[in-house]
């Protein structure tokens, strides 16, 4: 069904700057080629341009895109417009912004098929419940019926891609459509995902910049860098082979190694100590207890030195238990002990030695740099607020610290804005490290990271453990990134401690089964470990 | 801004910051603060530069522009010129004094309310929220039949009337930056109520505020010539824009000057100011930034 494409130089530019220089590649029908890379390598652009579309600001300069026997950027825009969710269709990254929330989901699933004249509305609704089901989508002929808010974040995202196939499409562009999925949720989309794209024969480009997420949907893949391209062949030969020296170290992030901790913690004196914690929202009944509890009688022993990871998918209450630490959330039972002395439950009743000895880091940088201050002056508040430096010592402590995190000084007079993810986060760890905490809270430091990027700022992390001895709770929902860093992992469910695994028994089981699920779903970087995991268990009905 | 003195030294080839902002200003914002600051200077300067007072009357009635009036005459056969220029102190002065107060309060209690607790928040809503519910123009006859009409009353009364709107859009958008993760992490470093209001707040909500600013300004103008027309604002012979236009009215079946000069002056002031907001540094740089 589908139709070969074929890119040959395409050149995207915005202003003065090449986005996408001179790419060509081509797709045989009914293959799936992935673009991979990191933020800003235009690897959307570049899907965006096989719809004939640039975003605002950008301009296709040059090249040529052919599907079938469409020169799709000859095209003129009443032509584009029946191009467009017909014949290519896209599914976004984020389902939840891409639905009209106040219309039901049948109603804008259909609305491709209706809008282009393939089908009677009728029609087009008997197709769409197939294709739920086909999506292994819960209660196929009804779900339809709901409005967005009302399903989960993974069915979401099926459904979008049922609004991308009902039409028949000969090419589909996915965009990253599993990264901002949890773990168990992505397998079971990506399951969903490959089985429509196989069954259909249609062409598909599948941007990403997961390589483990790639080697499982993907025929070829190819590696793009800055606009340009680095490598591209068979998934399986640039697996095993790479020969560009980006494509490795891309590989090398995305098998992250083990960061060695420091001295035995073993025996180091206990830091933070909770017994029995529980906090949750709303307004609390007759015994204290809030209307709704998030988590509950959770018990946990950090050491000085140590990392401990928690992990769990969202909702399960792990940033939760990080707020609680911190003091922004009053426990309604159990206590906390923080080197030796009992911790206030509340913000306003702890004194400020408290308070700079715990310090938050939080996952996305763009909200925890207030954007209208400069870097420097961002470094600056605390080391005023809790050792009143000054003046040539203050610029003296703030430049040790850029340097502490691999930044470079220059950038003390930049405002977050000008920054990259990765430089934005290295300056908030800086920041909580301006206090000289004993105690670092990280939750989600590199979820919003790229790859590299992320595995950059996880030996920064590490680095900063083994020189300073700071102890970190280390939140995430991925295990790769605990497992990397941390001594010891806590698994979350549903508010509750399910289990605690040391470092030295992480490949030794059995496990808690909910642990073994999650550490089941990380995808692994090599082909056909979907295919595996299939083999093991019958695909589960979500 | 100790930040602003101490980054210039490190920074090789970097212009000052001052004229680094002031060159963030495109065509239009120079226009618009050209024409801020004619005004400012003719309500400063103006009068004493004038060969004649807009008092001396007794000339033609509503005459046309001509060497002698280059506005034209009143419907006192007053110059026209002479009365625009003297009513740029009460326009520019009142209203641009009577904005600022009801943004400034507006915004603060905003900010107060969004940092504290939800006590001090409810009771400052409703309280402002009880005051939108009376009619603006009712309220300033009350305040004007109660103190009497003068010239410190009326930048009282416009200030208190728009001051829950400005706080309405002030608390909205700072509640929102309030729930931002920088600002959790000010507060886990124990900072005051204060500095989270004015350091980390306010600084993120100050560009859709002046916004807001400009087109307050715009109502004050109105509500003044409204209560001037009532004969509760500025009181004859002084007379602001709002006034000439109102007292001017009959001047439009015969399309005079003396009708169009004062309304001109309010459009190329008010204009003139949105273009300038439009211009400021953070905006451009938060525009540039997102890009």
């Amino acid at each position: 069904m589908g139709s070969p494409v074929v890119v040959d130089k395409l050149t995207v530019s915005a202003g003065g700057a090449t986005l996408v220089d001179a790419l060509s590649f081509a797709i045989q029908p009914g293959e799936v080629l992935a673009l991979i890379g990191e933020s800003g390598s235009g690897k959307t652009t570049t899907a965006l341009a096989l719809m004939g579309y640039a975003r605002r600001g950008c301009r296709i300069s040059g090249g040529s895109v052919r599907i079938g026997d469409v020169d799709v950027l000859s095209l003129d825009a009443r032509q584009l417009r029946a191009l467009r969710g017909h014949i290519v269709t896209y599914i976004a990254q984020s389902a939840a912004a891409s639905f009209d929330p106040s219309r039901t989901i049948l109603d804008q699933v259909v609305e491709p098929a209706v809008l282009h004249g393939t089908m009677r509305r009728g029609e087009a609704e008997l197709k769409a419940i197939q294709l739920f089901r086909e999506l292994a989508l819960p209660e196929p002929e009804s779900i339809g019926q709901r409005y967005p808010h009302q399903v989960s974040g993974g069915q979401l995202q099926r459904l979008m891609a049922a609004m991308a196939l009902i039409t028949d499409p000969e090419v589909v562009i996915l965009d990253e459509p599993t990264t901002a999925l949890d773990v168990t949720t992505q397998v079971e989309v990506l399951r969903a995902f490959r089985r429509v794209v196989r069954e259909r024969q249609v062409t598909a480009v599948y941007v990403s910049h997961d390589l483990a997420v790639v080697a499982q949907m993907a025929d070829h893949i190819l590696v793009l860098r800055d606009g340009c391209m680095r490598e591209v062949g068979a998934t399986e030969r640039l697996l095993a082979a790479p020969q560009n020296e980006y494509t490795i170290s891309l590989l090398a992030a995305a098998r992250p190694a083990p960061r060695v901790s420091a001295a035995k913690v073993a025996d180091a004196d206990v830091l933070l100590r909770l017994q029995g914690l529980s906090a949750g929202y709303g307004t609390r009944n007759a015994e204290g207890k809030p209307a709704i509890m998030i988590i509950e009688d959770i018990d946990l022993e950090l050491r000085r030195g140590q990392a401990i990871g928690v992990i769990g998918e969202s909702g399960s209450g792990k940033t939760t238990l990080a707020r609680a630490v911190a003091g922004l959330l009053a426990p309604c039972a159990g206590t906390m002990q923080f080197d030796g002395r009992t911790l206030p439950p509340a913000l306003a009743q702890r004194t400020r030695d408290e308070l700079r000895r715990i310090q938050i880091v939080f996952q996305s940088a763009d909200t925890a740099l207030n954007p209208s201050h400069t870097v420097e002056r961002i470094l600056a508040r605390p080391l005023e607020f809790y050792k009143g430096l000054k003046g040539q010592a203050l610029r003296r402590r703030i430049d040790e610290l850029l340097d502490v995190v691999k930044l470079p000084r220059a950038l003390a007079d930049r405002l977050p804005g000008g920054l990259s993810g990765g430089q934005k986060q290295r300056v908030n760890l800086a920041r909580a490290l301006a206090a000289e905490p004993d105690l670092i809270l990280c939750d989600e430091v590199t979820s919003a990271l790229d790859t590299v990027v992320g595995a950059a700022v996880l030996d920064l992390i590490a680095e900063l453990r083994r020189e300073l001895g700071v102890s970190y709770l280390f939140i995430s929902h991925d295990l790769h990134t605990v497992r990397s860093v941390c001594d010891e992992i806590v698994v979350m469910r549903h508010g509750r401690k399910l289990a605690q695994v040391a470092r030295a028994d992480y490949d030794r089981g059995p496990h808690h089964p909910y642990y073994e699920q999650l550490a089941r779903a990380v995808p692994e970087l090599r082909r056909g470990w979907l295919d595996d995991l299939d083999k093991q268990r019958p695909a589960l009905v979500a | 801004m100790s930040s602003l003195s101490t980054s210039a030294g490190r920074a090789h080839g970097v212009p000052s910051p001052w004229r680094m902002r002031l060159g963030y200003f495109g065509v239009s914002g120079w226009i618009g603060l050209a024409i801020v600051a004619f005004w400012a200077l003719a309500a400063v300067f103006g009068p004493t530069l004038l060969s004649r007072t807009g008092a001396a009357g007794g000339g033609a009635v509503f005459a046309p522009i001509s060497a002698a009036h280059w506005l034209g005459t009143d419907y006192l056969g007053r110059d026209m010129l002479a009365r625009v220029i003297e009513g740029a102190r009460y326009t520019v002065g009142v209203a641009f004094l009577a904005t600022l107060l009801a943004s400034g309060t507006g915004t603060l209690l905003a900010l107060l309310a969004a940092a504290s607790g939800r006590w001090i928040d409810a009771t400052l809503s409703r309280g402002l929220d009880t005051l939108t519910a009376i009619p603006s123009k009712m309220f300033a006859l009350l305040i004007v039949a109660g103190f009497g009409s003068s010239v410190p009353m009326l930048v009282a009364a416009a200030a208190v009337i728009y001051v829950p709107g400005a706080y309405r859009i002030a608390r909205s958008l700072a509640v929102n930056v309030n729930a931002l993760d920088y600002v959790t992490v000010a507060r886990t470093r124990g900072e005051s109520t204060g500095y989270v209001m004015l350091r980390e707040i306010l600084p993120n909500i100050a560009g859709p505020m002046l916004a807001d600013l400009g087109l307050r300004f715009v109502y004050v103008v109105l509500l003044l010539a409204s209560l001037s027309f009532l004969g509760l604002g500025v009181q004859p012979p002084e007379a602001d824009w709002g006034s000439l236009v109102r007292e001017n009215i009959l001047a439009l079946s015969e399309g005079g000057a003396s009708v169009i000069a004062p309304s001109l002056a309010i459009a190329s002031l008010t204009i003139a100011v949105n273009l300038v907001i439009d211009n400021l540094p953070g905006r451009g740089a938060r525009e540039r930034g997102a890009r």
